[in-house]
């Protein structure tokens, strides 16, 4: 008979209690049974439930506290029935921080690291909460202006599935278990001067960092430092030592070249590197006079691509054999093996574009992308120094990162001595090489040789919970670092809050290899700026200077003299007979999946498929109908020896004969939002041919659902597209053809400017009525979009989110059309489909002076403002929608489920206190960033004057590298919005409503080659 | 042929069966009332749309906690089932308004024997309707915004809107239709106080009848205020569909923006209304033997009006189609090629089929007076109806001005659980009417017996070979 108790108490326990003798107290069967795993549970769940305490709860003299604390709070709760509240000091601001006004924001610089070369920032801070991101217009990277990846890194700060504490095997630990464990072993490796310890990171782009490490090494002489990064510069490093012996990286200066030709290169819309490169581009294309001219050739279509005059899909050997005819036609030695022959439409498109460099030379660029072969790149170098354009459209110079290594062979190295098990210590500083080495090098198997793992990052991702130790990185805006630019200018990286958890930045991370585990990221840093400057006398008011700047000034890297070298340009390669060429491409939304748990960057359209929260194998329409594939069949890609399924993509633009994936995605520990999405190309990559080469496509029969926020409709289905996206050349401007008929109709009218001038506060394009026009007598807010320079990169729409707090709605949400993006760039292709152009237009509310929302909403929720503004009364909106259906526009955006988070706390402190956070059941839409407008209104009428032209900036204005947007009031003449809208080529859509609206658009006017037949159209 | 009998001329099928007197009357209508049986036909219908009726409240439960995110609508169609089922209730209410108050006015006595029915179909249809745009907006628990009540902030709704015309215009047509089906119900509900054997009938039936005694001077007002009811009714008929296609008609969408939307809803309405009521109207004949009061003129006539209504919405078609040429702008011509042959065309042969073709089989006698042709014809023109607003609302926004912005609806669960759980409701609720209430007015079939006899005796006299089935 069992005794009742058995079944209540397990097995171990009754043991337990049978092996004692005499009385014992015991408090929980989990101290009775002894259970040795009994601590580090309790120390699993804190670190779950209550990561801030695991410090505590580790501490053994703080334990006890810790307990009595957790006792007495669980008795309090039990007595009285509700949720104790912490203590807390109130301190009232008895004295102010230094000018910190409530409610007004602060902006400090800062820097984001990145491998290319950091980008300047300066932050919003909200009583101490960064909040968004703008460019600083004083850095060289910036000039105010940022990418998606900078504008989104806000969220990553707050992102809730960061790693919070030191883990341990699983569990969680401390910072100072690991100090105190980690000692040792790094003694140990002293004796033998590091030989097993082995120090893997991402591109450093830190100079003190790199100092550190370099420290570090001295201190273990045989230890080795890995740097690798799944999109690194190994091919342009490569092609550099090629044709000029040595190590040099090319700055180009966009704003001097007359021609550029873009190969397998995304130069304007790719990174924080593309910022003031687009910069420079757009300066040359505002207006018809003077403009450059952009060729590009590419297997995958980009923003780069879609903007190009004239642009050429062709797979990747496609793009290699463009290059050899291009170098034979300057002059360049390609060798005996290194010409190529071109096809018909090919050898055109050569021959005009190399007659346009040669018309052009020393004021032309070509630039080849990184994914092309050392050979290429050393081609492209040579053609540039034949051309003259060395020392005028590009320099050369030492590259950005102070260490400059072939990264990919020093990590297929690093995983050979791992399986070797000539590794004792490894030790990996933020970086994922588990998710991202290239599959041929067997990372996972070869780490698991290595006797102790340390990861330090901001999560626990692939890698680390791999390894015995993570340690929680500190993200940027926590940090005290510095960074270099893509031209070496020194950059700040100042930390905007102090870190939400038990985080330690890099500096301090590395500290500790170094023996100094107590060291502040901050000494560390002045110290080597201290050092770097020479002690000065006048040093601490240089640093204040640096700090408020951001950067350290005149700290560029000087540009050098290169001499060309004869090289081997190797043999073109061949396009493989029956096979397809498989193009891997960074994602031009996650980069290489660091980026995968921003539910900002998931949500964000890629620039031309439009895809969401996937990526795809793009496929050309013919390739698709060659293979009997359509987009979401599944299929089988075989590559370099590995197989991976994956969804096809059919795009239009994407090279017949080449297959393109996107990285970054297929991530298993990258949290919520990025576990799951996609498939991962790293699965394919070889480290032998990291971009990608021939493979074979297998049809499998299954399916995958993709969400794409803007569905392919036949291109002229309606026939009106034309009028929408007006498009127009030089030549066609001078015989005033702007790009419409009816715009033709009244050329002398708008070239000068008249029809706007009379009717002040008017849009342009209003029908004539019986009513009197409402007089718009004040401000009189409108927008102008520029088509001819914006690059689709969207970093608007990243960062009117931020702005706006727009919440993400998923893919599932997103596949029923019901994204939230104030801003949405339209897509719209022309011509045929193998090789069509691409035309962004951005649509923002368009502001209507009689818009047809508002006279539709029966309870009054959006009304129109005495300055133009179609104002959004979220309080007042109860969800009929009839805005949305009365929308000519549609760019109006709707709550129909509880999108927005009201309850992860750590997203809460990165709202806009300016922006309300809308609800379920409400509508809401672009509103030119009212809040920035009242906060003019407040400063201006406080200085007793007008606003002026320039305070309000929205926010989509404001990032745009490009500077396609432009923002004002349209009654003040002087305003730059107003001189824009006096332009003949501006031009409303949809005006033959008699909408009358305050967004308008320029055509976009392109600088094609006449020698080039335009591609016809459909 | 009599001359005592305008509106019921020879050969035609009298409105009554032969051989009926008052206590006759009396005794067949108030039995399927009092009679403690329950049928048990009746009875597994109620069960079925009960069960109905239950899916309804869960769905709009799931709708409440959840928001209107539950069903397919999405940007840039942001009306779906909840705008079209709206239309489509509200027209079906139709029916009972213009059988009750136009043909009251225009002394169609035929009428008699269905009104009371078509009006309580109206009443349930309007119930059914009036959910929708209550439970369509975004924040329910605000819905009462819509309503003018004054306030401390003299917050009031903005009157140029459509909506809040909608608003007013079914609010008093619900009103109206409830105070008209009611004060009609009155003398009945004295009837059945007198005749009801149990106690409890006799109060409720006491209750309802508000003291009706049959007096001369009751009989007076009650000709007056009827009379006057059915004078305020009648320009509802017109008014609650015109304003109901306001909505789309003053909206800026292709293939709303037109004026010919007000004529075309309120046939459209008329022509669904009558299907509806054939459609119910037809079992109910059957299974409770009315063939007596519901003959086969009342049938016919029927058939007439839906004939007349369906040309006229085919003729609403056709300038449709017309003025998407003859307008010469893009996006209305668009508009007109996408529903004829683009994406759209599916639905809209469907709907051409069931609206305009069918329905021409109703100009021969031969279709009109057959019992299961018509209810074939009544319920594919109810579909038709349904078609016809799933292809204005649906249709026209997904394919808008901007091809970016285009998109496509796909109904979920929740839209089909919420549509067939409204019909189960309306099912539900004219089964409890038939059981529990007279659904042919007695009185007013009393008033007709003369007439009606006297028109049976001329029908002999003229040896007509119709004659109704007993």
């Amino acid at each position: 008979m069992s005794e009742p108790t058995s079944s209540a108490v397990p097995v171990e326990v009754a043991q337990r209690l049978a092996g004692q003798s005499g009385r014992k107290y015991w408090k929980s069967l989990g101290e009775l049974t002894h259970d040795a795993d009994f601590s580090a549970r309790l120390t699993e769940h804190v670190r779950r439930e209550f990561p801030s305490q695991v410090e505590i709860l580790a501490d053994p003299v703080q334990r006890r506290t810790f307990l009595q604390l957790m006792g007495a709070s669980l008795a309090l709760a039990g007595i009285s029935s509700c949720t104790r509240q912490p203590d807390e000091h109130i301190l009232p601001y008895a004295k102010t921080p230094e000018a910190l006004i409530p409610g007004r924001p602060l902006y400090f610089a800062t820097a984001m690291p990145w491998a290319s070369g950091a980008i300047g920032l300066l932050v919003e801070s909200h009583m101490g909460r960064p909040t968004k991101i703008e460019g600083n217009p004083d850095h060289v990277a910036s000039h105010g202006a940022t990418d998606l990846f900078s504008q989104a890194s806000v969220l990553d700060l707050y992102d809730p599935d960061r790693s919070t504490t030191t883990v341990r095997n699983g569990r969680g630990s401390t910072w100072d278990e690991l100090v105190a464990s980690l000692g040792p072993d790094l003694e140990a490796q002293k004796l033998k001067g590091g030989a097993g310890l082995r120090i893997l990171s991402g591109t450093l782009n830190s100079p003190t960092l790199a100092a550190q490490l370099n420290e570090v090494l001295a201190m273990f002489p045989k230890a080795r430092w890995v740097q690798c990064e799944p999109v690194n510069r190994d091919n342009q490093r490569l092609g550099a030592l090629m044709s000029f012996a040595e190590d040099v990286a090319p700055r180009f200066d966009l704003s001097r070249a007359e021609v550029i030709v873009s190969l397998e290169c995304d130069l304007l819309a790719n990174g924080p590197e593309s910022v003031r490169l687009a910069r420079a581009w757009a300066d040359r294309r505002r207006s018809a006079a003077g403009m450059n001219r952009m060729y590009a050739v590419e297997s995958t279509p980009t923003g780069t691509g879609s903007l190009a005059d004239h642009r050429l899909a062709l797979a990747p050997s496609g793009i290699d054999r463009i290059a050899r005819a291009i170098a034979q036609a300057v002059g360049v030695d390609v060798g005996a093996a290194g010409g190529a022959q071109l096809g018909g439409e090919e050898q055109s498109f050569v021959a005009a574009l190399v007659k346009d460099l040669k018309a052009q030379a020393g004021k032309s660029l070509v630039v080849a992308g990184e994914p092309l072969s050392p050979q290429v790149h050393a081609l492209v170098n040579a053609i540039n120094v034949k051309l003259g354009n060395v020392g005028k459209t590009l320099h050369f110079a030492e590259p950005a990162a102070p260490v400059s290594v072939e990264q990919l062979a020093s990590l297929k190295r690093l995983s050979e001595e791992m399986a070797r098990r000539e590794v004792e210590i490894l030790v990996i500083l933020e970086a994922n090489p588990v998710y991202d080495a290239p599959a041929d090098c067997e990372f996972v198997a070869a780490m698991q040789q290595v006797p102790l793992r340390v990861h330090f990052g901001t999560r626990e991702d692939e890698t680390g919970v791999l390894c015995h130790w993570h340690v929680p990185a500190s993200h940027f805006l926590e940090t005290w670092s510095d960074a270099r630019a893509f031209d070496g200018s020194l950059s700040i990286v100042q930390p905007l809050i102090a870190p939400l958890y038990a985080t330690k930045s890099a500096h301090e991370f590395v500290s500790l290899l170094a023996g100094k585990p107590g060291a502040s990221g901050y000494d560390t840093l002045r110290e080597a700026w201290k050092a770097r400057m020479g002690a000065p006398a006048d040093f601490e008011a240089r640093w204040q200077r640096a700090l408020h700047d951001g950067f350290l000034a005149d700290s560029a890297v000087r540009t050098r003299e290169v001499s060309l070298k004869k090289f081997d340009a190797g043999a073109a390669s061949v396009t493989p007979t029956g096979e397809l060429e498989l193009a891997l491409r960074p994602d031009p939304s996650l980069h290489d999946g660091r980026f995968a748990n921003n539910g900002w960057l998931q949500e964000v359209p890629k620039p031309v498929s439009k895809l969401t929260w996937d990526n795809a194998l793009y496929l050309s329409p013919q390739t698709a109908a060659d293979l009997d594939v359509e987009s979401g069949d599944v299929v089988e890609v075989t590559h370099a020896g590995r197989k991976l399924k994956v969804a096809v993509w059919v795009q239009p633009g994407q090279a017949r004969g080449s297959a393109t994936l996107h990285m970054g995605f297929g991530r298993t520990h990258a949290g919520k939002l990025g576990n799951g999405p996609g498939f991962n190309a790293f699965a394919l990559r070889n480290s032998a041919m990291p971009w990608g080469g021939p493979a074979t496509i297998a049809r499998s029969g299954e399916t995958y659902k993709l969400a794409c926020a803007q569905e392919h409709h036949d291109m002229d289905a309606m026939g009106f597209e034309r009028d929408l996206v007006r498009e127009s050349t030089p030549a066609a401007f001078a015989r005033g053809e702007y790009g419409a008929p009816h715009l033709h109709a009244k050329p002398a009218e708008s070239a000068a400017g008249a029809g706007h001038g009379e009717k002040p506060g008017h849009a342009e394009g209003a029908l004539i009525t019986q009513y009197p026009a409402y007089k718009y007598e004040g401000y009189a807010w409108g927008m102008v979009i520029d088509l001819s320079t914006c690059v689709g990169c969207n970093a608007c729409v990243v960062a009117c989110q931020a702005e706006n707090n727009i919440p993400i709605v998923g893919k599932e949400q997103v596949a029923r059309g019901r994204e939230l993006h104030w801003i949405r760039i339209d897509r719209y292709f022309t011509g045929a489909a193998h090789n069509p152009r691409v035309v962004f237009q951005p649509i923002v509310c368009m502001q209507c002076e009689n818009a047809p929302c508002e006279v539709v909403c029966p309870v009054g929720a959006t009304v129109h403002g005495p300055e133009g503004l179609n104002d959004m009364v979220y309080n007042r909106c109860i969800g009929t929608k009839y805005c949305s259906n009365n929308c000519p526009y549609k760019v109006r955006r709707f709550n129909f489920l509880l999108y927005s988070d009201f309850t992860t706390p750590s997203l809460k402190l990165q709202r806009n206190p300016d922006v309300s956070v809308r609800s379920r059941g409400v509508m809401e839409k672009c509103t030119y960033c009212v809040q920035r407008i009242s906060q003019a209104r407040i400063d201006a009428k406080r200085e007793d004057r007008a606003i002026r032209d320039g305070d309000v900036v929205t926010a989509c204005q404001q990032v745009c590298p490009a500077q396609a947007i432009t923002f004002g009031d349209i009654n003040d003449k002087n305003s730059v919005v107003h001189r824009q809208k006096a332009l003949p080529h501006n031009y409303g859509l949809l005006t033959e409503l008699n909408t009358a609206p305050r967004t308008t658009y320029l055509s976009r006017v392109s600088n094609p080659n006449a020698d080039i037949p335009q591609v016809a159209g459909s | 042929m009599s001359a005592n009998l305008p509106p019921s001329p020879a050969g035609r099928t009298p409105v009554i069966g032969p051989g009926h007197d008052v206590g006759s009357i009396i005794d067949k209508i108030s039995s399927i009332v009092l009679t403690r049986d329950i049928a048990r036909g009746w009875f597994l219908l109620l069960s079925i749309t009960g069960m109905g009726v239950l899916m309804l409240g869960t769905s709009i439960a799931w709708l409440l906690i959840r928001g209107v995110g539950i069903w397919g609508i999405n940007e840039p169609v942001a009306w779906g089932f909840d705008i079209i089922n709206f239309v489509w209730w509200i027209g079906i209410g139709h029916a009972g308004t213009l059988i009750s108050a136009i043909l009251l006015l225009l002394r169609q006595e035929w009428r008699t024997s269905i009104n009371r029915f078509s009006e309580a179909m109206t009443l349930f249809a309007v119930m059914c309707a009036g959910m929708y745009p209550a439970l369509h907006v975004g924040r329910p628990w605000l819905a009462f915004w819509l309503f003018p009540l004054p306030n401390t902030m003299s917050m009031w709704p903005q009157f140029r809107s459509p909506l809040l015309w909608d608003v007013f215009a079914v609010s008093t047509y619900a009103t109206v239709s409830a105070l008209f089906w009611y004060v009609g119900l009155i003398p009945d509900f004295a009837t059945l106080r007198d005749k009801a054997q149990n106690k409890v009938g006799k109060v409720i039936f006491g209750m309802a009848a508000m003291g009706w005694r049959g007096a001369t001077r009751h009989w007076d007002r009650y000709e007056v205020a009827y009379l006057l009811l059915a004078g305020l009714a009648t320009p509802l008929v017109v008014s609650v569909h015109t304003v109901v296609s306001f909505d789309f008609a003053v909206s800026v969408i292709p293939g709303w923006h037109a004026t010919i939307m007000p004529p075309y809803f309120v046939a459209g309405a008329v022509y669904s209304g009558f299907a509806m009521v054939l459609t119910l109207m037809l079992p109910v004949r059957a299974a409770y033997r009315l063939h007596d009061f519901i003959t086969l003129r009342h049938i016919e006539n029927m058939g007439k009006i839906m004939l007349a209504t369906g040309l006229i919405v085919a003729y609403g078609y056709t300038m449709e189609l017309f003025f998407g040429w003859y307008s010469g702008t893009l996006a209305e011509g668009f508009m007109v090629k996408n529903r004829v042959m683009g994406a759209a065309a599916t639905a809209y042969a469907a709907l051409i089929f069931c609206n305009i073709i069918t329905p021409q089989l109703l100009w021969f006698k031969k279709v009109r007076v057959n019992l299961w042709l018509m209810f074939v014809i009544s319920i594919i023109v109810n579909i038709g109806m349904w078609l016809e607003r799933y292809v204005i609302v649906v249709t026209c926004l997904e394919r808008d001005f901007l091809p970016s912005a285009w998109g496509d609806f796909h109904p979920t669960v929740w839209d089909w659980s919420m549509f067939i759980g409204s019909i189960c409701f309306f099912v539900f609720m004219m089964l409890l009417f038939i059981r529990f209430i007279p659904m042919i007015p007695i009185f007013e079939m009393r008033a007709l017996i003369p007439k009606s006899q006297a028109g049976a005796r001329a029908g002999q006299a003229g040896s007509s070979s119709t004659s109704t089935p007993h």
